[in-house]
Formats: structure tokens, sequence, C-alpha cells
């Protein structure tokens, strides 16, 4: 078993120092860099003295210097846990994210919360009910939320917020709490706007889960093990619950793996763009538009991280949970 | 670890093919078994009439897909989504201990099955703890995540009770009280299962997973679920079809062996005829969903009176010199369970076959000799 974890731990320290090199690598492919955009940027202003700031920022950045010895300044440094910094913003990436850190994880955390409370039941009702007019609700919501990209849905929900309801529903505070130093009020404003975000990427997320799960459930509750723990004259709920469903949940534990852990980072950019949420994602994006190098680099090594780890954990877990899989 | 005492002397009258003086355990009265699908309407079982008395095994032998299956899941109420019993009666005569409650060990109530409620309580009672059922596939019968113990003691807690106190022993019948067992005593009862079915160690194979078993291993531990709650009948649907023969022998070794000191009640389900002669006191041959021939095992493989019996008993190999015969099967094949031929539904594939009579009457179910069931024209008039 630690063997197992030493080697496990051994491929991750090597897929991410791999990730980070191609991330970096492919982040340079575009032409010029982000001092050549600022250029444009300050000559379309006609500032004269352009050219001469840009040199002063690329010696100070070390923009000049080759493409490898680069990298190895990045990745040492980042080994000491400074992640550089950021061409756009002008201050440390690490400050950057810390910021937007924390919301992203309650808000991924949320998002999860509620996507497998509801996912997981109506899964479970949607197989056990099976052709009954509430699975086929249920499966025509989870299609819809399947094809449905989360950012249509968000600007569906912000049309009819603002416009029949007059509410407002993007950022995750308040314009008074915005700045406000944190207290229990501030703390309910957040619950307050926090549902929204969570509801839409649960919506988006729930479909699928709800469609694995029914089906994983229906070809559980046709095994012979199913009949037999019936044959023992347990309830039906016990026969689902207790032998069909711990069984037929297995393969989503996999998913809560690679699913989860990333969006801790990451999370659902496009519906944080559109709601204005102070999370990772929209700065992720943006950062890669600008070639701002250092923060989409260190967000890349992060997100690998994660999924690496989430990969682990639900292999843990499902080692825990299933016995035939368990390394002896 | 105390059993408890058999019921009344009268239910270890000696085994054998024609004793009728034991007490009837369930009545099968022209049950009829319907599938509504798709294409039409399939007679799964069509008027199906036999008992089953306390301590007897009866063998129900047939093709693949003659019902045998179906009338075993009719009586635990399991028949599988669109079937429905659509006529007839199972009555259960039954028999019961109740927890916290004085009970007369005589006490004998007669409930219909294809009356309860498929999913109530009642039923609930039964499957396992009255009537427990052992599956074809020992390998996918257990559930992967959790132990053989586990699995007893699911059983066990469901439905064993020990008795507490025996109230008026000088009355003609005892009186009993009884009590449901705790965790330590089901784990008692899942290891002392384990060695009576002969699993080796069975202190530290109680809590191996399923896959840690072999497939002989996990049906002897269906069997030690089947048999944990003392059920007065176990249905057997085919347990040892998916085994090798050396498993097979000692697996039919060990039911018989239970039943001997349980008086427990078989119903063996097989297409095997060398298997059923050895288990069962009578049998019930079924074709296309219909009884064809009911008999004791003796009479039947001496004297078959349907045709289809006689053709499946020639169709089996025997050991001995060399005739130069080739092996005899039946002729045609199984008719398309939507469109069953007129009159007598084997009438297409029977040697006997009598033009203008087979293929347009109905034969009944008759007694073509005493205590000899058919269903042929041949015995009519």
């Amino acid at each position: 078993m630690v063997n197992y974890l030493i080697r496990r731990v051994g491929y991750a320290l090597i897929m991410v120092v791999l990730v980070s090199f191609v991330s970096f690598a492919i982040i340079e492919l575009p032409p010029g860099d982000f001092l050549t955009q600022k250029v444009e940027q300050l000559r379309a202003r006609g500032d004269r003295s352009a050219e001469q700031q840009v040199e002063t920022l690329r010696l100070r950045y070390g923009l000049d210097k080759p493409f490898l010895e680069r990298y190895f300044n990045w990745a040492s440094n980042f080994l000491r846990g400074d992640f550089g910094e950021s061409f756009e913003f002008e201050r440390p990436v690490s400050e950057i994210l810390g910021a937007r850190l924390g919301y992203t994880v309650i808000l991924a955390i949320a998002t999860t919360v509620l996507t497998w409370a509801l996912a997981i039941p109506l899964g479970v009702y949607s197989a056990v009910k099976q052709y009954s007019p509430g699975d086929q609700a249920i499966s025509v919501v989870s299609f819809i939320g399947l094809g449905m990209p989360g950012f249509l849905l968000a600007l569906i929900i912000m049309y009819f917020a603002i416009i029949v309801f007059n509410l407002e529903v993007t950022g995750l505070f308040s314009p008074e709490f915005q700045d406000a130093p944190w207290s229990f009020a501030k703390v309910m404003d957040l619950l307050g706007h926090l549902w929204i975000p969570a509801l839409i990427s649960a919506v988006t997320g729930i479909g699928g889960l709800v469609r694995i799960m029914r089906g994983n459930l229906l070809d559980t509750l046709g095994q012979p093990f199913v009949e037999a723990a019936r044959a023992r004259g347990l309830k039906n709920r016990t026969v689902t619950w207790k032998h069909a469903v711990r069984i037929a949940i297995n393969p989503l534990i996999t998913i809560l793996g690679s699913d989860v852990f990333p969006s801790i980072i990451v999370g659902s950019s496009l519906v944080a763009i559109v709601l204005n949420l102070p999370t990772i994602g929209p700065v992720f994006v943006d950062s890669l538009r600008k070639l701002d190098m250092y923060l989409a680099g260190t967000c890349i090594v992060f997100l690998t991280i994660m999924l690496l780890v989430g990969n682990l954990v639900a292999d843990l877990l499902l080692a825990w949970v299933d016995p035939r899989i368990r390394l002896e | 670890m105390q059993i408890n005492p058999s019921p009344t002397p009268t239910a270890q009258a000696p085994a054998g093919p024609a004793t009728d003086t034991r007490e009837t355990l369930i009545e099968v009265r022209d049950l009829k078994v319907e599938f509504n699908i798709r294409g039409g309407v399939v007679k799964a079982v069509d008027g199906l009439t036999f008992d089953i008395k306390r301590g007897q095994t009866v063998g129900i032998i047939g093709e693949s897909g003659c019902g045998k299956s179906v009338t075993a899941r009719a009586i635990l109420r399991m028949i599988p989504k669109p079937g429905k019993i659509t006529g007839g009666n199972i009555l259960y005569h039954r028999r019961r201990r109740l927890a916290g409650h004085q009970t007369a060990p005589a006490e004998t109530n007669v409930i219909d099955l294809t009356t309860v409620d498929p999913d109530g309580e009642t039923i609930r009672q039964i499957r396992g703890g009255e009537i427990a059922m052992i599956f074809q596939e020992p390998m996918s019968s257990l559930t992967p995540v959790y132990t053989a113990g586990t699995h007893i003691n699911e059983a066990v807690t469901l439905h064993r009770l020990l008795p507490v106190k025996t109230l008026g022993d000088q009355m003609a019948d005892k009186i009993m009280q009884y009590r449901h067992v705790t965790r330590e005593e089901a784990r008692d009862i899942a290891v002392q299962m384990l060695r009576r079915v002969g699993i080796p160690k069975p202190e530290q194979r109680v809590d191996s997973y399923p896959h840690q078993l072999s497939g002989g291993q996990r049906q002897r531990v269906m069997i030690a679920i089947a048999l944990s709650t003392e059920p007065a009948m176990l249905i057997a649907d085919e347990p040892t079809t998916a085994l090798d023969v050396s498993i097979e022998a000692q697996i039919l070794d060990i039911m018989r062996d239970l039943q001997r000191t349980a008086n427990m009640a078989i119903m063996f389900i097989t297409h095997n005829l060398g298997v059923i002669a050895s288990m069962a006191d009578e049998i019930v041959v079924m074709y296309m969903g219909k009884q064809v021939e009911r008999a004791g095992v003796v009479d039947l493989f001496y004297n078959p009176k349907h045709p289809y019996t006689k053709a499946l008993l020639q169709s089996v190999p025997k050991l001995g010199p060399k005739t130069g015969q080739r092996l005899a099967s039946i002729e045609g094949m199984v008719p398309d369970p939507l469109h069953l031929p007129t009159g007598c539904v084997f009438h297409p594939r029977c040697p006997a076959f009598m033009p203008g009579k087979c293929d347009q009457i109905v034969p009944r179910w008759a007694e073509a000799a005493p205590n000899h069931w058919a269903r042929c024209l041949l015995y009519e008039e």
C-alpha cells in the first residue's frame, strides 16, 4: 500500500513537470509576447516613450532571455513558492490567485454538494421507476442540462432575475458588502448570492451524473445478487440502497475525483465570467488571451496537481469502498 | 447453540415416493402466469397443479424456457416485470413462530400467496424466512462488497428466532416463546452454518468477500444463507448448473444431508435428469408452461406415460458397451411461445402423434395410473 502510494506520487511529480513545461511552451507559441501587445496599446494612445518603457519592462521580466532559461528560472522559483509576477496586474501571481482562491473553493464545494445531493437521488429514482412519468421528466430535464452550456443558462437566469424579479445575481456580494470587513451579515450575504452560480453549475453537471447513475443502477438491478437479496426477505428500499446503489455508485467516485478537485482551481470559467464572480476562472482565461505567462502557467500547474490529487483520492476511495480492487 | 425441536412427530415420516402421510406445505392449483410483451401474451405457466409436503423433495424438470423458474418466482411473488399471475392459487400452509408471542407449534393457517402484496410485510417474512431460494448463478448471487458473514447475518437477523422459554411442559403441545437473535449470535450462527455446508476454516471464511471464494464455495454460502433461517422449504433453481460435476455432487450431498436433519421441503428445479433422479421424491415435468406429467420418481423413470417424458429420458446418454446407435433426440424445435400449436402443445414433435386428435383437442390433466398424472390424449377416452 505504501509502495503503491509512493509510486503514484512519483508518477504524479513527473507528470506535473511535463505538463508545466509543455504548457509553458504552448503559451509561448503565438507570435509576440505580452509586451508586444502593450506596445501596440501605448502606440495607439500616442505614447512616444512606449519603446523605451517596454525595453525596461522586458529586462525586468527577463523576456529577453532564451525560452529554456526562462522556464527553468520560473520552475525553480515555483518550487520556492514564488510563482512569478503577472504582467497584466503588475503584482505577484500568488497574491492575485490567493485573493480569489477562497471564493473558488467555496463555490466548488457548494456546487459539488448541490450537484451530488440532487443527482444521486434523482438517478436512483429514475432507475427504480424506469419509464414512469417521473423518470421521463427527469430524463428530459437532464438532457437539457447536458445539452445547454452553463454560460447560456447563466445568461437566461440573469435575464429573468433582473427583468422579472428585479434581483441582483452577479458577483458574490451585494455592493455594500463588497469591501466591508468579514461579519455575520457578510457571510449571510455571500450565502444569498452563492446559490445562483452553484445552482447553474449544478444543473449543467447534474444531467450527466443522473444519466450515468440511472444506467449503472439499471444494470445492477438486473444482477442476480439483487434478486437474491430480495429473496432473503429484505425491504425493497434496503435492496435498492444497500445492495444495488452501493455497487452502481462506484464509477461515480472516479468522476468525483477527476471533476471536483480541478474545479477547486478553475471551476466553470464561463459561468464565472458571465456572473462576474471573483474566482480564479475568469483570471485564468484572461491571462491566456493576454499571454500573461506566469499567471497562466501557475494556473495550469495547479490545475494539473489538483487533477492528479483528485485521481489519486478517487482511486483510494474506490479501493476503500470496493473490496474487489483493494491491493492485497 | 440450541436448535429448535422439530415441529411434530408426524413430519418425520420416512421419505419415499408414495408416502402421502406427510402434511401438505404448498398447494399449487391451476397456476397461470402471463407475460404481456410487445409481440403478444406469453403464457409462461399455464395450469400448473402440484403439492409439496413438509420434508418432501419435488423436482421440476423441463427444457429452458418451459416455465420452471417462473413457477419458483411465482411462489415467492418475485416474477420479473411484465409477468403477472393471472389465475390459480398458491396455498401455503403456514406454521410460524413469532417473536415475543407464545405460539403452539402445531398452529397452521393457510394463506393464498397469489393474493398477498408482493412488496408487503407478509411475503417478506416468508421470503428467506419460511421459503428460501438459491439460484443458478453462484458467481454473481452474492453482493460483491459484502462478506459471506454479512450476507448470512442479513437473513438471520431478519428471520431467525431463538427459543426463550418453554411454557406448560405438561401439555400435549409445547408452547414456545421466541426472540430475535443479537448481532453476536448472528455471527455465531453464520460461522456454524458455514461449517455445516462444509466450508473449511469457517471462522476466517465468514469474513471473506465473494471474489475470494470459488464458485462451489459461493454456492455453499448461498445454501448457508438459505438454511440459516431454518425455512420450511428451499427452492433450488438449477443450483448446480454452473458448477463442475464433482462440486455438483458435493453440493447435492449437502442439500440432502441438511434436508434430512431439518425436515425441510425442497422444490428442485433442473433440466438435469441425473440430478433429479438422485434428489426428488416426486417429479413434475413441464413443457411450454404446461405440466405434462407428474409421478413419483421411480414410477416416472421406469414407467413414463407422456411421450415428451419418454423422449426426454431417451435423450440421456448412457454408459455401457457401444451399441452403435445414435443418441436419441426430440424431433423438431421448441415452438415460438407467442404462437403455440393448437391442441396438445407437444403434437408437432410427438412420436405418438394422432392426426385429427392431438392437433385439435387440448388434453386434460388426468390420472393415467394410480398417483401418476399426465396430460395426454393417449390416456383419455
